[in-house]
């Protein structure tokens, strides 16, 4: 579904060029829920932007289902941090802004948004401002508008980051149970390994800038858990463990 | 919240805050009348001398007079339209700027060391050359009062279209979004707050580059009033015309205030 080959990029910066990726090897099936740690600022939201067509790579190639990247494609949904709901909109033109962007507002588009919010408990809320919402309900809220356009991909920016614990832990349940329901491929961006392992078929750990890809664990012990239950088993304090070392926090 | 009736702790509650209310304004009425009655007083007794500082009763006498003679509403009527003719062509035309600059850095960057000088030149220094350009008239002051809001309208604007979160910038962009629906559905709304706080900011410098226009140059007009009173030595105009001057602007205020109020209901707490 996603396949990055040698994917390198290179940026302009006022005091020189900086290099964020360089030759990125990335190979996500359909269906696969991935995730992507990495120390700050070693260009994991970079990577996002080149896969979402945001920044062209300066080296290599990237291919989203089966075609070239070359800017943004409604195969691939964006999550950004944070929820970025526009509070002057109700909830339900927030869920339906893609739609708006793209002049895609059918009924069966629109049919399809309802549907989503009604799936997911915020159909009474649709003609509420996002300042009427708790945290996790702006980020299901953000979800769905990222689902709205009916995206093959979602592309999820630390998207939980400014939640509390407790939040976080229901709200990243909720999503991923969600995410896999609607049976999306999904690439995560973390700063949180535990997230990451609690969410994931599979984890990419980056190095320092200029980001390669160190190493992949394929989370195959945890497979059919839900995420609540994988933070309680040792297979999860293993890979926490082994992905801790590899990141190298001395640094 | 519950709709039950409130516990005696909240009805105390919010019965000292009404009292605390009620108090501030009876204070600030007391504080006026007392100001009103001294001033009064001390012209009664020959302390001031009335034919220089005037007196609330001289005031109120030629207020009735401007009244009777139907003069008051026309040179009312003339500042307030010059005023809201000014002050919404300055917002206007400083939002569009402000848009073309966000629109193209480069324009930004070409523009920015006139934008300073211009933000730092009295404006009302250009008054005698709008007088020669547009003429002895209504124009010369609508365009002084334009010029005054003009340059804070774009420099706040610009700053504000700036200053628009970036990362839903980045969410607008991955859904393919172009720079006209960027500005249109994310920009500009988010920027309400700053326009309705330019505009709060504009009505009062409005005001000034009407009086200062009709000082120059005028037949009617509040700023009329007040520099012909002076000239004639008729301080009981000059005085009045200052206060139907202060309430005019307040009102003028209190009026965006309540336009952005019912914006802010109609569409959210967040605009």
């Amino acid at each position: 579904m996603i396949h990055l080959r040698g994917a390198s990029f290179v940026y302009q910066a006022p005091d020189g060029e900086v290099e964020a990726l360089r030759r990125v090897d990335m190979d996500i099936a359909p269906g696969e829920f991935c995730s992507v740690v990495g120390p700050s600022g070693c260009g994991k939201s970079t990577l996002l932007s080149v896969i979402s067509g945001l920044e062209p790579l300066t080296a290599g190639t990237a291919e989203v289902d089966g075609a070239p990247v070359c800017g943004p494609s409604e195969k691939i949904g964006f999550m950004p941090q944070r929820d970025q709901l526009f509070p002057w909109r109700t909830i339900r033109d927030n869920v339906t802004l893609g739609l708006t962007v793209t002049k895609k507002r059918t009924p069966e588009a629109l049919v399809y948004a309802d549907t989503l919010l009604r799936r997911y408990g915020l159909w009474e809320f649709a003609g509420k401002r996002p300042s009427q919402l708790s945290g996790g309900m702006r980020q299901r809220c953000a979800l769905i508008r990222t689902m709205a356009t009916n995206p093959k991909i979602l592309l999820l920016d630390e998207p939980f980051s400014a939640l509390d614990f407790q939040t976080r832990l229901s709200v990243s349940s909720d999503i991923s149970r969600i995410i896999r329901q609607e049976g999306k491929t999904a690439l995560l961006v973390t700063h949180d390994i535990s997230e990451a392992i609690s969410l994931s078929d599979r984890i990419f750990v980056l190095s320092a800038r200029p980001a390669v890809v160190k190493s992949v664990h394929d989370l195959t012990a945890l497979q059919g858990l839900s995420p609540l239950e994988r933070r309680d088993t040792e297979a999860f304090h293993t890979y926490f463990q082994a992905i801790w070392k590899e990141l190298d926090h001395h640094e | 919240m519950n709709n039950a009736s409130p516990s005696p702790a909240r009805q105390a509650y919010l019965l000292s805050v009404r009292r605390q209310k009620r108090q501030v304004h009876l204070w600030q009425a007391a504080l006026l009348l007392g100001l009103l009655a001294l001033w009064e007083l001390s012209c009664r007794v020959g302390l001031s001398d009335g034919f220089l500082t005037s007196c609330p009763s001289r005031m109120a006498a030629t207020f009735l007079n401007l009244c009777r003679s139907g003069d008051l509403w026309r040179h009312i009527g003339v500042s307030c339209g010059e005023t809201v003719i000014g002050f919404l062509s300055g917002t206007a035309l400083g939002t569009v700027v402000a848009i073309c600059m966000w629109w193209s850095g480069k324009l930004a960057r070409i523009l920015d060391p006139y934008l300073v000088v211009l933000n730092a030149l009295p404006k009302t220094a250009l008054g005698p050359i709008f007088i020669v350009w547009m003429g002895a008239g209504q124009g010369a002051i609508i365009v002084m009062t334009l010029a005054i809001s003009l340059i804070v309208t774009i420099l706040n604007m610009y700053q504000g279209f700036l200053s628009t979160d970036g990362e839903k910038i980045r969410l607008m962009r991955s859904l393919g979004a172009s720079r006209w629906q960027i500005l249109w559905l994310l920009v500009f709304p988010a920027n309400a707050p700053t326009l309705f706080a330019t505009l709060k900011v504009n009505v009062g410098l409005s005001w000034v580059g009407v009086i200062m226009g009709e000082f120059l140059v005028s037949q009617a007009g509040l700023g009329y009033l007040i520099v012909y009173g002076s000239q004639v030595f008729n301080m009981d105009l000059v005085m009045t015309s200052i206060v139907i001057l202060a309430a005019a602007a307040v009102v003028m205020y209190r009026l965006v205030l309540w336009v952005e109020k019912f914006l802010n209901r109609f569409w959210g707490k967040g605009l």
